[in-house]
């Protein structure tokens, strides 16, 4: 705790930076809460998916894929394929906070979702001068207005769900939560050749039983993605924040 | 649920926050420094918009509830939902749009 007086103030401007993202964690949570409790998810396991998992979109792949009666092992792959992008998460803050003890490491991974990730890595790459102690807090900081937000909602949800009448059919809204997400992130030509490859493919492989079409959906649209981008030459920034 | 039982759904939690978990560890807890191959970062890059678009469109075309058939509110939901996300960039805003798009279109049709 050597580090308390100097690494305060990051806390607080992780904290203030990654504010405006409670207003995106705290409607999903609901939304997660509501929907799994009217599948017929009961409290604990509800808690149990947002506390464990941490990660909205593989919560709700896991869950519609439960409703459609795919056999566990699609369920589990489908949903982890989903949360596969934090690797990358995990390997562009490793140069930034590798050197901390393995206890922070792991609960810096614990908490490393889009959000936080997002807001930290982005102030890192901005602000190299900032030390090993600034940057862990700084990171803790931004978890203060995600993690506990998105677990309190996620309660408030599954009371609210338990309060609507079991004969509302509120599935619809899985897939609209989804797209919601998916379409602010089409940013370029190959994010969106990659969403209308998934669509696409879908269809294709949509006569396979037990959602089997998914992954090959899923991985021939990644292909295509990341074929488009190549193509169009290397634009972006590399995500480990090395070069610039 | 419906063809779940208590302790397969507690299995799917747990193995799946183990995954999770394990994926955000590997290079932070593990294997520190190194760098990921350009080609495997340009795939993983597209990974969300790769796979949910194909895990929500057999719910979008044909939904459970309308026993395979399309149905006019969940297609006008979902493509109100990318829209409004697209143009808007905010996914709270389209999904509230989506889920009004549904309601609309349910209460008309």
């Amino acid at each position: 705790m050597s580090s308390a007086n100097t690494s305060r103030p990051a806390f607080w401007r992780g904290a203030r930076d990654a504010g405006p993202f409670l207003f995106v964690a705290g409607p999903f949570g609901a939304l997660f809460g509501v929907v799994a409790t009217e599948a017929g998810l009961n409290l604990a396991q509800v808690m149990g998916f947002s506390v464990v998992v941490i990660a909205g979109a593989s919560q709700l792949a896991a869950l519609q894929l439960m409703l459609d009666q795919a056999p566990a092992v699609i369920v589990l792959l489908s949903a982890v394929a989903v949360n596969l992008r934090m690797a990358m998460y995990s390997a562009s803050l490793a140069p930034y906070l590798g050197a901390a003890p393995l206890w922070k490491r792991a609960l810096v991974a614990y908490m490393n979702v889009d959000q936080t990730y997002a807001v930290s890595v982005l102030t890192f790459e901005d602000q190299p001068q900032m030390t090993l102690a600034e940057r862990l807090s700084y990171f803790f900081g931004t978890c203060l207005p995600i993690i506990p937000v998105w677990i309190i909602t996620t309660y408030i949800g599954a009371l609210l769900g338990e309060a609507i009448p079991s004969d509302w059919d509120i599935t619809f809204a899985v897939p609209v939560a989804f797209l919601a997400m998916v379409a602010p992130a089409l940013r370029t030509p190959a994010h969106i050749a990659a969403a209308a490859a998934s669509v696409v493919l879908a269809i294709v492989f949509g006569g396979l039983p037990y959602n089997l079409g998914l992954m090959p959906a899923g991985i021939g649209a990644m292909i295509v993605g990341a074929e488009v981008e190549r193509r169009m030459g290397a634009r972006f920034t590399p995500p480990s924040g090395g070069a610039k | 649920m419906t063809g779940w039982s208590d302790t397969s759904i507690w299995l799917i939690i747990v193995a799946l926050g183990v995954a999770t978990y394990t994926i955000r560890f590997s290079f932070l807890g593990l294997i520190g420094n190194r760098e990921l191959p350009d080609w495997l970062l340009r795939h993983l890059r597209y990974t969300p918009v790769a796979i949910l678009p194909a895990l929500v469109t057999p719910g979008v075309l044909w939904p459970a509830s309308a026993e395979g058939s399309l149905s006019l509110p969940h297609i006008a939901a979902a493509l109100v939902a990318v829209g409004v996300g697209y143009w808007r960039k905010s996914a709270v805003l389209a999904a509230v749009c989506g889920v009004g798009a549904y309601l609309a279109v349910n209460a008309v049709v």
